[in-house]
């Protein structure tokens, strides 16, 4: 039997799996934007979790919130990713270092 | 959850009227700079403006003394909402019309800059008028991936592009966070609405352990927006890396935003475990006026030294928030609108210094400001007394307050703090005021703002006097809000 335990655990899981990508991560930038997007679908799973065993509706709506939104801020950031390649010819993290103090 | 069967009336958006004027305004001006000539282009600005000016136009209309909710609960209008939306249409405004020759001698002036700025106000009403945390989290989304854009709209400029993505990434890091407190509260309560929440975090389910998970990554989320230490690292580089229209941009209205996200979400939705998260606050407040004031000193850069000021005005912000009573929120908005007057002046001023191809960033561009022109060497002397806290500006009343409502709740060794950090960060401001009037200029380029720019940025340095000889209707503004 799955109880509410086991999705929370994966949620959980998988949220810690994306913030230590974001922090351990020091080659490419695009790695960035899918630890972004991993934070936001383990938020999602919490979610639908919390929404089906407490039988309440609001929290999967907000997930079809954070779902459209994420579509929007996937786009901002490969944007901005596009200008940074164009002026650096690099998306690498480290390179990121012009501005200092 | 309610019999939601309902048809929903038009007028039942009544309350969010203003939001949906915005929204409509900033549409029709994307449209409508499509088709104008580049030579036009002053025709965007004048429609923005004016776009600023009905939003404000409704909030007043619509502005009712009692709490008005619509969308089932889900957006809320109430008198600190009206007052915090006209302050940062007004702050937006006043932005707009400061970086208009700065973009223009860049060839920046595009009709997107005008766009993106309008949606970054309408998430900042959203933010203020939220209801629910679903209402909240897509206030804060509009308005940042708004100020993202901004940021990097500069697309020739190198380090521009790295401060928009270090801004986005963190700024997404941010959202998560508070996304993921967010949906253990809703799974601990039940509810997304604010007031729901507000009436089941009460006495002993306050701090169960649930709760005060939720509470932490939701504390975590608000200080990386309003750029608390140690979640300020995206702040100085930001501030730093974008064209200074854009610095003026979200160093001014957004403060609102941070200040609004803090009481909607702490006040109102978990007023209950004020004693779980006033701790948390006590340590970001004093990191932040502890960092942000001593690292400024030993900025040479004045965009970078500003973020850090930022950053320890955020400090005092949150030590009014964490006083957790209504003296300390009054104090705070009080501070926050003080805030935002400053910035607003203070990066006005280095606007009017930069010419084409030229960036009033460095220090040292400052010198002998007082032989160029008496008159905006004392403004900016206005404006750094007011960050600094020297009577009689309106900044000494914004201390005075904050560091009052501490006293007020049993936090001495807090207010003395507070005070002996506000002596150190007075030194880097009044080395500013020590470079203008005391050293010799390295050139002698006149300035070349336009009369409206003067004009405005000389009522805006005016203010920050007028508004500290007579604190007493910023005061009682805001206790009349917050009662």
């Amino acid at each position: 039997m799955i109880t509410l335990t086991h999705y929370l655990m994966l949620a959980g899981i998988l949220f810690a799996i994306a913030v230590a990508g974001i922090f351990l991560n020091r080659k490419n930038v695009i790695l960035l934007l899918m630890c972004i997007e991993l934070m936001l679908l383990a938020v999602n799973f919490n979610f639908v979790a919390f929404s089906r065993f407490r039988g309440l509706l609001d929290g999967q709506i907000f997930v079809f919130f954070i779902l459209t939104v994420a579509a929007a801020e996937a786009a901002i950031g490969l944007a901005i990713l596009v200008v940074l390649f164009r002026q650096r010819q690099s998306i690498n993290v480290e390179e990121l270092d012009a501005m200092k103090g | 959850m309610d019999g939601m069967a309902t048809v929903l009336t038009l007028a039942e958006l009544t309350p969010a009227a203003a939001e949906v004027f915005l929204a409509a305004a900033a549409c029709v001006i994307l449209l409508v700079d499509t088709f104008l000539p580049e030579k036009r282009r002053g025709w965007t600005f004048l429609l923005s403006i004016a776009a600023l000016a009905g939003a404000a136009w409704v909030t007043s209309l619509i502005a009712v003394p009692e709490r008005s909710v619509a969308l089932y609960g889900h957006f809320v209008a109430d008198p600190m909402g009206t007052v915090l939306k006209l302050f940062a249409y007004g702050a937006a405004a006043v932005a707009l019309l400061y970086s208009r020759d700065y973009m223009a001698r860049r060839s920046l002036l595009r009709g997107e800059y005008f766009v993106l700025a309008l949606f970054a106000v309408l998430g900042i009403q959203v933010i203020v008028s939220a209801g629910s945390l679903l209402t909240l989290y897509m206030g804060i989304e509009i308005m940042s991936l708004s100020l993202y854009a901004m940021v990097a709209f500069d697309r020739e400029n190198g380090i521009a592009a790295e401060a928009a993505m270090k801004y986005f990434v963190l700024g997404a890091i941010a959202s998560g966070t508070l996304l993921y407190g967010i949906s253990i509260l809703y799974g601990v309560t039940g509810t997304i609405r604010l007031d729901e929440l507000g009436a089941a975090v009460q006495g002993p389910d306050a701090s169960s352990i649930g709760l005060l998970l939720a509470l932490a990554f939701i504390v975590v989320g608000v200080a990386f927006k309003f750029g608390a230490v140690p979640f300020h690292m995206w702040v100085p580089d930001v501030y730093h890396g974008s064209p200074t229209a854009v610095t003026l941009f979200i160093g001014s209205a957004p403060k609102i935003a941070s200040f609004a996200l803090a009481m909607r979400v702490l006040a109102e939705g978990l007023g209950g475990a004020v004693d779980a998260w006033q701790d948390m606050l006590i340590v970001l407040a004093v990191l932040s006026m502890a960092i942000g004031n001593v690292v400024a000193i030993a900025q040479t850069n004045i965009k970078r030294m500003l973020a850090y000021s930022t950053i320890s005005h955020v400090g005092f912000i949150l030590l009014g928030v964490l006083a957790g009573n209504a003296v300390g929120y009054r104090a705070a908005m009080f501070y926050t609108l003080t805030y935002v007057i400053l910035a607003t002046g203070a990066f006005g001023v280095v606007l009017l210094m930069s010419r084409k191809g030229f960036e009033a960033e460095w220090l040292d561009d400052y010198k002998g400001l007082n032989q160029k022109s008496p008159w905006f060497a004392f403004v900016m002397l206005l404006l750094m007394f007011g960050m600094a806290g020297v009577p009689p500006t309106v900044g000494f009343w914004a201390k005075v307050q904050v560091i009052s409502a501490v006293l007020n709740v049993g936090f001495t060794w807090l207010a003395a703090l507070a005070v002996l950090l506000s002596v150190i960060g007075a030194y880097y401001y009044l080395r500013i005021v020590k470079l203008m009037y005391f050293d010799e200029a390295s050139g002698r380029e006149a300035l070349d703002a336009g009369g409206g720019f003067r004009f405005v940025l000389s009522l805006n340095g005016l203010a920050v006097l007028a508004l500290g000889l007579f604190p007493g209707l910023l005061i009682s503004l805001c206790g009349y809000v917050l009662p």
